[in-house]
């Protein structure tokens, strides 16, 4: 398996009223082909920022990357023509968003919706790209998804939406599908559904995720590498099960220490639940030459207020940006 | 969590949970929303009547209404007319069937190069925002800040008083309205998440703008539309009553314009097409309404 998409050193900057701020601030990873990659972090930590930026679909004129590259297949398409991005979205990378509920558009049919993809990008005839709409349907498990295909989508739950936009996002089945919040506006029985859809659809098509999310436990189910973001840094990365049981950087270990576990429960002594105090800097610190996290960590001393954490590396396979990784 | 795996359980819990409607566009919902406005209903009644008495009218009553057919003056009712004549002795009832064709044209026509015209400045403006909405809407405000009547008055006394000109005239002083609500619509739409995702599934511009966002601006296009077409009749029939129109070709303002100098003397002269133009405009205005109510999602659950 190779590498699929390789980003280096990106910064993406924000226009504000009060200057520019880089909302992604020298992010690398990489992605291999059918991975599942997770972001994690708090509202404003710029993951959903991330995800734009790959899709080339930055707010217009607020937004910009401003350094850096995004390797798709060893193409930079930080350079790419609109014509070659528009090529490459909904064909090779898709995304789902986080709104099922708004995500369609409400005046044509959901099956019209899904066909109008594949004869985009698979230049398909109009009733083929209907009849594979409505396989497309059936796989992300629609009933009766040939009378369904005709359906408005105020006809249709939310988590009902949400797997229309699945299938209309694997419908030219992209290399890299980009997931932000997929579950976040849904019920949690349905959350479930969601990802074990999912993970059905990765093991069949072998398309890579990226899952932005803000839930540890959706992590720990279904991501293999995790990427910690806060304030448009990346703090912590690394195999899912190294940095679950072994965080190195407070924030992380915060992150962990949030989400209640049930097992806990039954045991006599229980561990308290915790909580990160303070809030994410404002736009107009970000950038700046410290450790954005020290006003909110325990640990932090003159050193972190002083200057940007260096990245080091722990067992080859964690990568930690804190002064102080070794006492976490 | 493991039982949600297999596809036949969750099919089965949602598919019995759920009996499934059948499936109706958006377009067939705003109908039946229509016909409940009994005012906008029997104003749609009305407005039929009036488009067939336009088209049948003149082949059933065929009494040319140029033709001195009876003493001029004579009123209403005598003498099998059932209008009365004007002060050629021309049959009213005659021009007023003849002049619903006209009337009716024009205001369609009117209305649809409004539209046109509007729709397109509209939404280059709220789609592509910047320069070329700087630029637009500044072309907008300056046809909105000129005095309608008066410049419409104007192109008309520079072209001549053909149908084609006044129609033009109209639809020149009258699309500004829309392109600013065509604009407004544009701005929202363009920031809903549907039209990022369809930008995320590689959607170009062009589609984006009239497959993706328009359909969705459609509603208040269309209400503005409905009242434009009563409008441009109004219009019409205020440049014929100056004087400003085709003389050799019979509409409800012509009538009206030419008997202006008998209003006191043979005040049913006016009255007729008066009224004609009164229930046309009054019924479009009451199915603009109708038509608001049914498109307006906020005013669906009333």
């Amino acid at each position: 398996m190779g590498t699929l998409l390789k980003v280096e050193n990106l910064v993406i900057e924000l226009s504000t009223t009060k200057g520019v701020a880089p909302v992604i601030d020298d992010l690398s990873f990489e992605l291999q082909a059918g991975q599942t990659l997770s972001f994690v972090g708090e509202s404003g930590c710029g993951k959903s920022m991330t995800a734009l930026g790959i899709m080339g679909l930055l707010p217009e004129k607020v937004g910009r990357i401003a350094s850096g590259s995004i390797l798709f297949n060893g193409e930079d398409i930080t350079k790419a023509t609109d014509d070659r991005l528009r090529e490459i979205r909904g064909n090779d990378i898709s995304m789902i968003f986080q709104e099922p509920m708004t995500s369609l558009n409400p005046v044509f049919s959901i099956g019209e919706q899904i066909a109008e993809v594949l004869r985009r990008h698979q230049k398909l005839e109009k009733a083929a790209a209907w009849a594979q709409a409505i396989e497309l349907l059936d796989a992300v498990r629609i009933p009766d998804a040939k009378r369904r295909a005709s359906s408005y989508p105020h006809q249709l739950s939310g988590g009902q939406r949400q797997r229309v936009m699945i299938a209309m996002a694997l419908a030219c089945e992209p290399r890299i599908l980009i997931a932000d919040e997929p579950t976040t506006a849904l019920d949690v029985t349905i959350q479930a559904q969601i990802f074990d859809l999912l993970e059905d659809l990765r093991a069949q098509t072998g398309t890579a995720i990226i899952m932005i999310t803000h839930d540890m436990g959706v992590v720990a189910e279904i991501a293999e590498r995790m990427i910690v973001m806060y304030a448009g840094r990346m703090v912590e990365q690394g195999q899912v099960d190294h940095v679950l049981s072994h965080p190195r950087h407070p924030y992380t270990k915060g992150l962990i220490d949030c989400v209640p576990h049930l097992m806990a429960t039954l045991t006599e002594q229980r561990a308290e639940l915790t909580e990160i105090s303070g809030i994410v800097p404002s736009l107009a610190e970000f950038g700046q030459d410290t450790c954005l996290f020290a006003s909110r960590c325990h640990l932090a001393n003159q050193q972190c207020l002083q200057a940007r954490p260096t990245e080091q590396h722990f067992n080859e396979q964690q990568l930690v940006a804190c002064w102080r990784a070794g006492e976490v | 969590m493991s039982n949600f795996s297999k596809p036949t359980d969750s099919s089965t819990s949602q598919a019995g949970s759920q009996t499934i409607e059948r499936a109706r566009h958006p377009a067939a919902d705003a109908l039946g929303m229509f016909v409940k406005n009994r005012a906008a209903a029997v104003a749609l009644f009305v407005l039929v009547l009036i488009v067939v008495a336009g088209i049948v009218g003149p082949i059933v009553y065929e009494t040319d209404p140029y033709d001195m057919v009876w003493a001029p003056f004579s009123p209403p009712g005598q003498e099998g007319f059932l209008f009365g004549t004007d002060y050629l002795g021309r049959d009213i009832l005659a021009g007023i069937l003849h002049g619903t064709r006209v009337s009716l044209l024009v205001g369609l026509s009117a209305a649809l190069m409004t539209v046109f015209i509007g729709v397109t400045v509209g939404a280059l403006a709220g789609f592509f925002r910047g320069w070329v909405e700087e630029l637009l809407m500044r072309i907008t405000e300056f046809f909105q800040v000129l005095p309608t009547l008066l410049f419409s008055m104007v192109i008309v006394a520079l072209f001549g008083p053909t149908l084609t000109v006044i129609t033009i005239a109209i639809g020149a002083v009258s699309w500004p309205a829309v392109a600013r609500i065509t604009r407004a619509e544009f701005l929202r739409i363009r920031e809903l998440e549907y039209v990022t995702a369809s930008r995320a599934s590689g959607t170009r511009n062009a589609k984006l703008m009239f497959s993706v966002i328009l359909p969705n601006a459609l509603p208040p296009i269309i209400v503005q539309a409905a009242l434009m077409v009563g409008s441009a009749i109004l219009f019409e029939a205020g440049l014929s009553f100056l004087g400003l129109t085709d003389p050799n070709i019979v509409s409800w303002g012509q009538i009206i314009g030419s008997n202006r100098p008998y209003i006191l003397d043979a005040s049913y002269t006016v009255t007729f097409p008066g009224v004609a133009i009164f229930v046309t405009v009054l019924c479009l205005s009451l199915v603009g309404d109708g038509l608001n109510d049914a498109l307006n999602p906020k005013l669906r659950q009333r």
